[in-house]
This record gives structure tokens, C-alpha cells and sequence, in this order.
């Protein structure tokens, strides 16, 4: 008990530490999309008041958006409107920009959590067989497959399997969540198509929101794949050069039970934090699956906010994204300290 | 075989009797590693091929690359045109050919621009610690806060779209990860014997920089550069995708699968041909990138 309290006067200080660490990142981060912001060539209230408003109303909107203010006073105001959760109004739809993200983004969720499950169920494996094959046939072909997963411009790809799976063999569904006459038939719950239409028993749209899903979950997938059957590979590499896997060998233990008993046992808490991170990379993959596929979330309303300049509802999509790349990080942190007994 | 296996022992198991001695052996050990592996190799191989084919553009091309021939538009590959032509008639083959030194290009730029802007904040942030180092950190910790794509969307979005500020938008994007990686290299070096007795000698703090611990940042440097190509061909890829890299009518290859996306279900050829060579561009960078590890990295040995 008696040298139990130092210790954790250290990780309070240590958590301490890391919460500055985070607000102080956080606030880089907004610094830098208002800097962007403020650089931006589009002009913002002419994409309000149109070509053709006079002097007046000009003025009138430009005081309304406060930027006759002086550069620090915007700074102050951008802060604490962020700080109560106030991304600003999107241009083209006068609507709340936090709201329209919030309606927006269970799709890409939707998009991203299967895409997860693909790669981590196919990634794992693979890491796995081509450690146990070390510098053999095995270990080439996947470390190959995976460097391509990595080199493949993800766009292309996509378009090819909906060139190859909806266009030629039919296999699956072409752009967008569902079938056109299936479209709004299902009330949002949840934004997740396949858990609202499985709630109010719709069969039908649950059948087709899964045939649209499955080709860019697998293709996101792929690339998540290639990055964790590679870090897989190398992690399973330091844990199989060990002793205690030759003396379970030595033991008589068969080699599967040596891989995954002993060796893949070792890797988990590796694992779970490279998982975190891959999720968070998807969202790359999602900006450019999602305008491939017409899938009408996160990565799409940002893409078509910037075709549109539309500002505050980019910066806000950037903000948001470097949060949920922040806090993907911390999760994945907090997952090692966790259950990784050596950190404590 | 046995005897010169031996002799090349020998040799190189001798004491170099010079600098200049030393750096060839080396660079020969390096090169027979490098040799020995076939999928770098491979990687070698193509990029040659992409220089070459950048610099004897007009000669390999059949066609002009820009040039609309509304008669031939659409035309699925054949003898005349290789890999068919675009809805306005211009040879597909040759864009790609045109096309490559758009890559070349990009890669190039934003690699000089990062290499050394990356080594010099991680170095001076390794060797001189505290502060500086803190606020270095908290800088690259913002950027690195964000997927690439994401911030360079952001970017090119405040510079308005274009070839030249697509390359700014990748640049400022991909030096913090080069800068991380030169100062962890520093912090090892930096409390170093062989520094210690430098210092001894009396040489200042900017020849310790750039004699003796750049030198040795370089490898781990170029090797993470060499990584970082196939990642900035494939944001560029995708910021040309995406309309906001460069403008049409430049024949680079991800804008041409955007154009070539409304016609892609009757007209293939004008998406999967330019997609393969980017897929083909980035996957030898990334050999060639793990193959430098391997070769140059004494840590694998």
C-alpha cells in the first residue's frame, strides 16, 4: 500500500502530462484550420450574397461574418464557438455544418466498420502464414500481395470492381447505400442502414444495403489488409526469434499450436493498437471510395463541399477528422497500457 | 565459386587504407546486397524504365499528347492506337507515356522540398532538445494529427487547385514524418563518444551538425524518401482524381481516370490503363524502398 501512492502520483502527473500534450495539439490543430481558412480564395460572402448584390448588401454580410473584426478578435470568436460545438453555418445549405457532419457520418461508420472486420479477418492470417514461411514461396507471395494492396491507387480500384462485379457479372450492387426504389423507405435510427433496416424487419432493403456495401467494404478493406498483414508479418518475426518459442518446440507442441498458442498470444495488444490506427487511416481510403461509389457519407460531403468551395463545412471536416485521428491515437495508447502488463 | 567467395572475404575483411577506400568498399557491399534481392530489383528496373520513357517522351509517343481528333474519339485499343483513345480522340498510349514525366515531376519536387526541410528540423530538434525541441514536436504532432489525403484536400482548398499547389499541399503534408524520423536518429548520436571527442577537437555546433551527424541520418532519410514517393505519386493520383491536382488538358494519370470515369462502363480501357501505371509506378518505389532497408539498414544484419 505504502509504495503503491507514489506510483500513482506518477501517472497522475504522467496523465497530466498527456492531457497538456492533447489540448495543445487540439489547439494547433483548430489554429490551422483557421489559418487555412482565412487564406482561402474564395471569396465567402459572395458565395453568400451572389454576383450580383450591390455595395451595401455586401457590406452588410461581410460585417454579418464578422470579418471587419481584427485577425486575433476572428481567432477568439472561431475558439469559442468550436468550444460550443459550432462549426459555423455550410454556404450552400444555410443549414448548421456539426449537424450536417452528424448526419453524414454513420454512413462512412458503416462503411468503415466492415471494411475493419475484412481486413483484420484476412490481414492476421495472412501476417501470420507468411512469418511461419519465412523467406519462402509463401512469405514472397504475400509480402508482394500486400505491397500491392499498399501501391494500388484505391479510386481505380474501386472503379474496376464496379467495372468487373456490378457491371459485368452483376454480382453485387452498383453506386450508392441501396436501390434506388428502396431509397428513405427505412426511417433513421441509428444512420446505419443494415442495423435500421434489420430493426423494422424491411428483408428486402437490408438485402440490397448489403449487396451495395460489400464491394467498397472489401475494397477499403484490401488496403487496411495490406497494412496489417505487414505489421502482422513483422511482429510475429520478433516473438518467433525468441527462446521460449524453441522451447515449446523443444516441448513437442505442434507448430500451429507454437504460432497461435504461444507466438500470435504475445502479439494482441500489438495488434489491437494497429487495428486503431488502420481505422483511422480509412478515412483517407473513405474520401476517395465514397466519390467512386456515390456513397453519401463523410468522405463525399467533403469532397463536394470543396468542388463547391463551400469553407467553413470543409474546415470542418478537417477538424473532425484530425479529432477522430487524435482520439483513435489515444485509444490505441490507452489499449497498450491496458493490457500490456510491461508499461505498468 | 568457393575460392573467389574467399578472396572477396579476404578483401573486404582488410582495412580500408583510405576514406575514399572505405566509402567504395561500402557502397560495393550495399550494391551486392541490392542485387541480390530480385524483387528490388524489379523495383530498380521499373523506375529506370519511368525515367527513360520520361526523357525519350516524344520519341516513344505515336501521337501529341494534348491534341483532340474528334473523328477517333472513343475508340477501343487496336494496332493504331495501343490503349484505345478518350472521348476526344487523344491516343491514350501516349498520355501515359506524357503522363510520366507529370509523376516525375511531382515526385521530384516534393522530394527535394521535404528531404531536406525534414532533416533539418529533426536534426536541430534532436541535437539541441529542449525547448526548441518541444515546440518542433508539438508542430509535427499537429500535421501528423491528419491522415495525408485529408490535409492536403485542406490545403489545395486554400491555394485553389492546380498542379504547382497540389505539389505545395503534398509537401507540406510529408516532411514531419522525415523530421520525426532525424531526430530519433540524432537523440542516439547525439551523447555519442565519437561526438564527445569532435567536440573536444573544438568544432563548432554547425560543423557537428552537418559533418557528423547529417552523414549519418542520410541512410534512414533516403530510405524513408524512397517510401514516401509511392505515397505522394498516389495523393497526387488522388488530388488529380478528385479535379483539384492538375488541370485538364495535362495528361496526368489520375485526372485522366477521372475524366475517363463518365465513359468508364462502355469504354474501359480509358480508366484501367492509366490506373496500371500508377499501380505499377508506386508498387516499384515501395520494392525499391524495402529493398534499401534491407541493403542499407545494419540494423537487418
Amino acid at each position: 500500500m505504502v509504495n503503491a501512492i507514489p506510483l500513482r502520483m506518477d501517472n497522475l502527473a504522467a496523465v497530466g502530462r498527456k492531457l497538456a500534450t492533447i489540448a495543445i495539439t487540439l489547439l494547433g490543430l483548430l489554429t490551422l484550420t483557421f489559418l487555412i481558412g482565412r487564406v482561402m480564395p474564395v471569396d465567402p460572402v459572395l458565395s453568400i450574397v451572389g454576383p450580383d448584390a450591390d455595395h451595401e448588401t455586401y457590406m452588410q454580410v461581410y460585417k454579418q461574418l464578422g470579418l471587419d473584426l481584427p485577425i486575433w478578435k476572428q481567432y477568439i470568436i472561431y475558439v469559442n464557438d468550436l468550444l460550443h460545438l459550432d462549426l459555423g453555418r455550410a454556404a450552400m445549405t444555410g443549414q448548421p455544418v456539426a449537424e450536417e457532419i452528424a448526419r453524414v457520418l454513420p454512413a462512412t461508420v458503416e462503411l468503415g466498420t466492415f471494411a475493419i472486420i475484412i481486413g483484420t479477418g484476412c490481414g492476421i492470417p495472412l501476417g501470420v502464414y507468411a512469418a511461419s514461411q519465412r523467406g519462402r514461396m509463401g512469405d514472397y507471395i504475400v509480402r508482394v500481395m500486400s505491397l500491392t494492396g499498399y501501391s494500388v491507387p484505391i479510386f481505380w480500384f474501386g472503379m474496376m470492381g464496379l467495372l468487373i462485379f456490378y457491371a459485368w457479372l452483376g454480382w453485387v450492387g452498383g453506386a450508392g447505400r441501396v436501390d434506388l426504389y428502396f431509397d428513405g423507405l427505412v426511417e433513421p435510427k441509428t444512420g446505419l442502414l443494415l442495423l435500421d433496416s434489420a430493426m423494422a424487419g424491411e428483408w428486402e432493403v437490408f438485402r440490397s444495403a448489403l449487396s451495395h456495401l460489400i464491394l467498397p467494404a472489401c475494397i477499403l478493406g484490401m488496403h487496411s489488409m495490406a497494412y496489417i498483414s505487414r505489421m502482422t508479418r513483422s511482429f510475429m518475426l520478433a516473438q518467433l526469434s525468441q527462446e521460449y518459442i524453441i522451447t515449446a518446440r523443444v516441448k513437442g507442441l505442434s507448430s500451429r499450436a507454437v504460432l497461435w498458442g504461444h507466438a500470435f498470444m504475445n502479439i494482441r495488444v500489438q495488434l489491437l493498437t494497429i487495428v486503431a490506427l488502420a481505422y483511422g487511416t480509412m478515412l483517407e481510403g473513405a474520401v476517395l471510395i465514397e466519390t467512386v461509389f456515390a456513397w453519401p457519407g463523410f468522405g463525399q460531403y467533403l469532397t463536394h463541399s470543396l468542388l463547391r468551395g463551400d469553407m467553413n463545412a470543409v474546415m470542418g471536416c478537417v477538424l473532425i477528422v484530425g479529432m477522430i485521428f487524435i482520439t483513435l491515437n489515444l485509444i490505441a495508447d490507452a489499449l497498450y497500457k491496458v493490457f500490456d502488463p510491461r508499461t505498468r | 565459386m568457393s575460392e573467389t567467395t574467399m578472396a572477396s572475404i579476404t578483401k573486404t575483411a582488410a582495412a580500408p587504407n583510405s576514406r575514399y577506400h572505405a566509402t567504395m568498399e561500402n557502397a560495393k557491399r550495399t550494391a551486392r546486397r541490392i542485387l541480390a534481392n530480385p524483387l528490388t530489383m524489379g523495383g530498380i528496373i521499373v523506375v529506370c524504365c519511368l525515367i527513360l520513357i520520361a526523357i525519350f517522351a516524344p520519341w516513344l509517343s505515336h501521337y501529341e499528347p494534348t491534341v483532340q481528333d474528334l473523328t477517333n474519339a472513343m475508340k477501343a485499343p487496336s494496332g493504331d492506337h495501343w490503349f484505345g483513345t478518350d472521348e476526344y480522340g487523344r491516343d491514350i498510349y501516349s498520355r501515359i507515356i506524357w503522363g510520366s514525366r507529370v509523376t516525375l515531376y511531382v515526385v521530384f519536387l516534393v522530394t527535394v522540398i521535404i528531404g531536406p526541410v525534414g532533416l533539418a528540423v529533426g536534426v536541430i530538434s534532436g541535437y539541441f532538445g529542449g525547448i526548441v525541441d518541444t515546440i518542433f514536436m508539438r508542430i509535427t504532432d499537429i500535421f501528423i494529427s491528419f491522415p495525408s489525403l485529408v490535409l492536403a484536400l485542406a490545403f489545395v482548398a486554400a491555394l485553389g487547385p492546380g498542379l504547382d499547389h497540389a505539389i505545395i499541399a503534398i509537401a507540406l503534408t510529408a516532411w514531419p514524418p522525415i523530421a520525426r524520423l532525424a531526430r530519433a536518429e540524432t537523440m542516439t548520436l547525439r551523447n555519442a563518444d565519437y561526438i564527445t571527442a569532435v567536440k573536444l577537437t573544438g568544432a563548432s555546433t554547425p560543423r557537428i551538425i552537418i559533418r557528423h551527424i547529417v552523414p549519418m541520418c542520410l541512410s534512414s532519410v533516403i530510405i524513408r524518401l524512397t517510401f514516401n514517393m509511392a505515397g505522394i505519386i498516389l495523393t497526387a493520383a488522388g488530388l488529380g482524381f478528385l479535379g483539384l491536382g492538375a488541370q485538364p488538358p495535362i495528361p496526368e494519370w489520375g485526372a485522366m481516370i477521372s475524366s475517363g470515369r463518365r465513359y468508364m462502363l462502355e469504354c474501359w480501357w480509358m480508366v484501367a490503363f492509366p490506373g496500371m501505371a500508377i499501380m505499377m509506378v508506386s508498387l516499384a518505389f515501395n520494392l525499391l524502398g524495402d529493398g534499401l532497408r534491407d541493403a542499407l539498414d545494419p540494423r537487418g544484419e
